[in-house]
């Protein structure tokens, strides 16, 4: 066998390859799918049961329902807004882990960029109600200041202050990566050429990261877009997500094929999303 | 590799693709439920196990649609029981995943309280679609610190009042709830039944819940999540179950709940077997099981609720002085008279009419109020 395969330099690669595209082809193009044809059918109110016949009323029903309308909008809207947030934390992060720091004083700020990480997402979100709550530390804080408490707790905000702490460090890492190898000749020569610390970063610095911040910006929005606990646990009475209306869909409605075609608005926004992003180049900083 | 080789590794992975070919499933003895946590505790569990030989096997469910989504899972074959509560046992029902049971099997049938032998949620035609086990009611809960004068009605909940400090459940049925606040306070609408509602009168009550989410700090989805606002000061008063108030209370913390002057809504719950069970024998006797005096009154005190059966009554002030009269098992009939127990909302308002909104509409409602 080795013989055939040392002749035949096409098969090892061949046989390499092909256990994860055959893995990646079941289980994530096979489940893409089967979501897709899902979405085509739809279920008896009354025995729950699932018809089995196409139509489009599931895409009908998203289309014209004002609320479905509202919450992906809501959720698109909340991922930007995480998205850009991030990115402006931590782009001067980034930068004095990348350019200013030590070596040593650099390998603190990874620990502690990725120290949150150890611990469960759930955890961390329970950390944020605590913080928010009207008895929590953020009114205590306040009112030690002799500021007025801030009704924070359950609301559109905490929600977008909790997504942008949860997945910054999604941002941080691609951007730092995409910082450091940036040559210091590059910034050296626009300084030569009598461009100001702003100048260089404008026009050098910036338009280098820029490939880091979308990649970052991958992560961020499509976390974002995708989660459903962050919403439940401090949200307020109107942070219904996507994933929310999917959620209550299977587990409530029993509608799996009205979930399957709310779950396709997602992968559509995100596919658009990464062909803009493929466009800025982004892939070549992953 | 030998052809014959190649051979036996094919013949290998033909038999790990295929484990069940040839075996027969046996599954004698083993009832697969359907549970609201706290329904199937070892204490109770156990005992059955070991005197009938039939073992337990529960999934616990977090809300009555998970229910019937579960119960309808693979074509109805993967549980054999289930817990369900009023507003769930009708869609069963109907939909034909649950089967009628002969109450005189169960000895203790005759001691249940006379509403509950029948009650419309799981008796249809005069079948007995499961036995009634334990119900309870939707409770006004507040803080006594916080909220004063002491709150006598629904109304607190839906003035601006306590704005920013009420929470209510998350879930369809809480609709109920404002209809049955409308049909006390504005008869002119003539509701008779706060399940039964025709577009006009349903269309006042989502108007009412929209002039109420302002109000709102939070949908609660779990118990915990009311207990944990009550506790840090997130809310003050709201829709509840005793569950809440007996745990608040155990910690100490300042509250009481009430059932208004309106009424309340309430659960009743049935155990339930389904249509394609193969152990019919065992889920027989699981009922029998469970509508004894004891296991009665060890699951009413252990989730804070009451019991069906008249003669629990006596076993709990045993197990716990007091308990009785804590959970209203010796409450004459005034009491329940004032509970309108949850029920599938359907089409046919009982009237001959059939433009009553169905569960469909209030699902919606429901995700268009939240928005």
């Amino acid at each position: 066998m080795g013989g055939a395969l040392w002749r035949r330099p096409w098969l090892k690669g061949a046989s390499l390859l092909s256990p994860p595209v055959l893995a990646f082809v079941l289980v994530y193009i096979a489940a893409l799918v089967a979501l897709f044809i899902s979405s085509l059918w739809t279920v008896d109110s009354f025995t729950g049961l699932t018809i089995h016949t196409w139509s489009l009323d599931n895409f009908r029903e998203l289309w014209h329902g004002a609320t479905y309308r509202t919450v992906a909008v809501r959720t698109i809207v909340v991922a930007a807004a995480v998205t850009v947030t991030d990115a402006v934390i931590a782009f001067p992060f980034a930068y004095f882990m990348a350019r200013l720091a030590g070596p040593r004083l650099r390998a603190v700020l990874f620990v502690l960029v990725l120290l949150p990480l150890w611990a469960s997402y759930l955890a961390r979100v329970y950390a944020w109600q605590l913080i928010l709550n009207s008895d929590g530390l953020l009114n205590w804080s306040l009112r030690k200041l002799g500021l007025p408490a801030a009704n924070l707790a359950y609301t559109n905000t905490a929600m977008w202050i909790v997504f942008s702490y949860i997945w910054l460090p999604f941002m941080i890492l691609p951007v730092y990566a995409a910082l450091e190898r940036i040559p210091h000749s590059y910034i050296e020569a626009s300084r030569d050429l009598g461009a100001k610390g702003g100048r260089t970063l404008r026009s050098v610095i910036l338009p280098l990261a820029l490939p880091g911040i979308i990649a970052g910006s991958i992560f961020t929005f499509s976390l974002t877009l995708g989660d459903y606990i962050t919403p439940v646990l401090v949200g307020g009475t109107s942070s219904q997500f996507i994933g929310n209306v999917v959620y209550d869909s299977v587990n409530g409605a029993g509608n799996l094929p009205f979930a399957a075609a709310f779950a396709l608005v997602p992968v559509i926004v995100m596919a658009g999303y990464l062909l803009i992003a493929r466009r800025l180049g982004a892939f070549e900083a992953l | 590799m030998t052809k014959s080789m190649w051979a036996l590794v094919a013949i290998v992975a033909v038999g790990l693709a295929f484990p069940a070919a040839g075996v027969s499933r046996q599954s004698g003895g083993t009832l697969n439920m359907i549970a609201w946590v706290g329904y199937t505790e070892a204490q109770w569990v156990k005992p059955f196990e070991k005197s009938t030989g039939c073992t337990v096997h529960a999934k616990y469910a977090g809300s009555s649609d998970e229910m019937v989504t579960l119960m309808r899972s693979g074509g109805g074959s993967q549980y054999d029981m289930v817990s369900a509560s009023g507003d769930a046992s009708l869609r069963l029902i109907y939909g034909k995943d649950v089967q009628a049971i002969d109450p005189s099997k169960i000895p203790d049938f005759k001691n249940f309280g006379k509403t509950f032998q029948s009650p419309p949620n799981n008796t249809v035609g005069g079948k007995h679609y499961g036995i009634s086990l334990q119900w309870g009611p939707n409770t006004l809960l507040y803080n006594t610190k916080k909220v004063s004068p002491a709150p006598t009605s629904w109304a607190a909940i839906y003035s601006p009042k306590y704005k920013g400090k009420v929470t209510v459940p998350d879930n369809p049925i809480q609709i109920a709830d404002a209809a049955l606040y409308l049909m006390k306070t504005q008869p002119s609408l003539g509701i008779k039944d706060p399940y039964e509602l025709n577009s006009n009168q349903f269309n006042a009550t989502i108007n009412l819940l929209k002039k109420q989410k302002p109000l709102i700090k939070k949908y609660w989805g779990t118990a915990g999540q009311e207990i944990s606002d009550f506790k840090n000061g997130n809310a003050v008063i709201g829709a509840s179950w005793p569950y809440q108030t007996n745990t608040l209370i155990a910690a100490k913390a300042p509250v009481k709940d009430l059932v208004p002057k309106e009424g309340a809504t309430g659960w009743l719950d049935t155990w339930m077997v389904s249509s394609h069970t193969k152990n019919l024998d065992c889920a027989m006797k699981w009922l029998s099981w469970i509508s004894t005096p004891k296991v009665q009154a060890q699951q009413a005190i252990f989730f804070g609720e009451t019991p069906v059966n008249t003669k629990a009554c006596a076993v709990m002030d045993k197990l716990s002085k007091g308990s009785c009269a804590q959970y209203h098992a010796n409450a004459p009939l005034k009491y329940f008279k004032q509970i309108h127990f949850w029920k599938t909302p359907v089409a046919d308002c009982g009237n001959g009419q059939k433009n009553c909104m169905d569960y469909t509409k209030w699902q919606s409602a429901w995700t268009a109020l939240k928005g």
